[in-house]
């Protein structure tokens, strides 16, 4: 049978919109967390950490994210214990987040100048210290518009947790439309919703680009 | 971890597989090049076109960018065909990547054409060259050398994201894999290995883009 697409349908998606915000705060999190340690193991002076770390970011950024999704979640069962599509969702776009913000982060981290680093060691500052309140302090100034960008990014890509089965607002226009089969409308309420997302973001991050590129000008 | 690979299911569909990779390659560098053409028109446009034309081209880039490859894809697959016009799956997966990294390619080649002083512009057709020429020689040229690198790990990032046509079962890499995993349940095994198969596509299509750099950008630009 074939419903009408209704108010309550537009409501179905407008709650999905909450799992794929949730999603992505969570990938966020995770990948900012672990992305920081990769970030600092490639900018490191042991070799055998910076190529570890140059390893896991090609990896991840040389393979599709729907691969990398699906060998968490298949791998998980293979391991001997049961991911739900949501947990494997979330782990899988964490290490994904990892590594494209970590080598974002390698560069905010090198484009703070070779001497900053010689001043903080010959104040006597030893690598955490010089890290914590020389080096990042002003790397994070410049790693904030190039992660509002990836924050859209992100949510973009949480849409293919849908294909691993987990309902958030690209699922649920699946199961819409299934229902209603209109796609037009259905795949534009979608779409639309995205933007409303993604596109303040977009805005912030091109701002905050031109702000600093004024700042240090 | 009482987990035995077996490795059978993935050795007796090689035959499949390459099929798959086979029809990666061809969407994605289908779409490089219609995607490429794209790009330098809407470029052209932004650059230089009369205001509704900017206006249309601005919209197509922050819609496109602003929303996922995947709804762009059901869009496309399960909405045209309620206007009437039918595609099959692999022709809807082509159009969607072209509309997909047109947008992007189309921001990159801009940067790289308001890279072009306007003075080179003026010398070009100082010394008689007619506007195509130097639109030709003078500003694309120099302009995609500029964003060679941005514009080719754009298009290696469209290799990767094509595995997301496989959510309207074109037969390309992911696809097959998805079949040879619901008729033998060895997916762990086939997705390992369909990773590798785009990893090892990624460092070729990386490999073939530094060649066609030396080819055709590798001249000397300082020569007085």
């Amino acid at each position: 049978m074939i419903r009408a697409f209704s108010y309550n349908e537009f409501l179905f998606l407008l709650s999905a919109v909450q799992w794929t915000l949730a999603l992505s705060a969570i990938a966020f999190v995770g990948g900012a967390t672990v992305g920081l340690f990769i970030a600092l193991a490639r900018t490191s002076d042991v070799k055998a950490v910076r190529l570890a770390a140059t390893g896991y970011i090609q990896l991840f950024q040389g393979t599709p994210l729907l691969m990398q999704l699906f060998l968490v979640f298949f791998g998980a069962t293979v391991m001997g214990f049961d991911l739900n599509p949501w947990a494997a969702a979330a782990l899988g776009l964490t290490l994904n987040a990892s590594a494209f913000l970590g080598e974002i982060w390698r560069g905010c981290i090198q484009s703070v100048p070779r001497g900053q680093w010689e001043a903080a060691s010959a104040l006597g500052l030893r690598y955490p210290g010089l890290m914590r309140y020389v080096i990042l302090p002003q790397a994070v100034k410049v790693a904030v518009p190039p992660t509002v960008g990836f924050l859209v990014q992100l949510i973009k890509s949480t849409s293919l947790a849908a294909i691993i089965g987990f309902t958030e607002l690209t699922r649920a226009g699946q199961i819409v439309n299934n229902a209603t089969f209109q796609p037009f409308l259905v795949f534009g309420i979608v779409a639309a919703l995205y933007f409303a997302m993604c596109w303040p973001l977009s805005l912030l991050s091109a701002r905050l680009e031109r702000r600093y590129a004024v700042a240090t000008r | 971890m009482n987990y035995t690979f077996n490795f059978d299911a993935v050795i007796g569909s090689w035959d499949y597989l390459l099929q798959g990779a086979w029809l990666t390659v061809q969407l994605s560098i289908g779409a490089m090049i219609l995607g490429l053409i794209v790009a330098i028109l809407c470029a052209l446009g932004k650059t230089s076109g009369p205001k509704p034309v900017r206006w249309i081209i601005n919209a197509y880039i922050e819609v496109v960018r602003n929303t996922p490859f995947l709804v762009q894809i059901f869009l496309i697959f399960f909405g045209l065909p309620t206007m009437g016009i039918r595609l099959s799956p692999d022709l809807a997966a082509l159009i969607a990547m072209v509309v997909n990294v047109g947008a992007y390619a189309t921001e990159i080649i801009r940067a790289g054409i308001e890279s072009i002083q306007k003075g080179q512009i003026e010398a070009g057709l100082a010394l008689g060259l007619k506007p195509l020429q130097v639109f030709r020689y003078v500003v694309i040229k120099p302009a995609l050398r500029t964003v060679y690198p941005a514009l080719t790990s754009q298009f290696i990032l469209l290799m990767l994201s094509s595995s997301v046509v496989s959510a309207i079962s074109a037969d390309e890499l992911t696809s097959v894999a998805n079949n040879i995993q619901s008729q033998t349940f060895r997916s762990f095994e086939i997705y390992i290995v369909v990773t590798g198969i785009y990893l090892a596509l990624a460092m070729a299509f990386s490999a073939l883009f530094a060649g066609i750099y030396k080819l055709a950008f590798a001249y000397d630009t300082d020569r007085r």
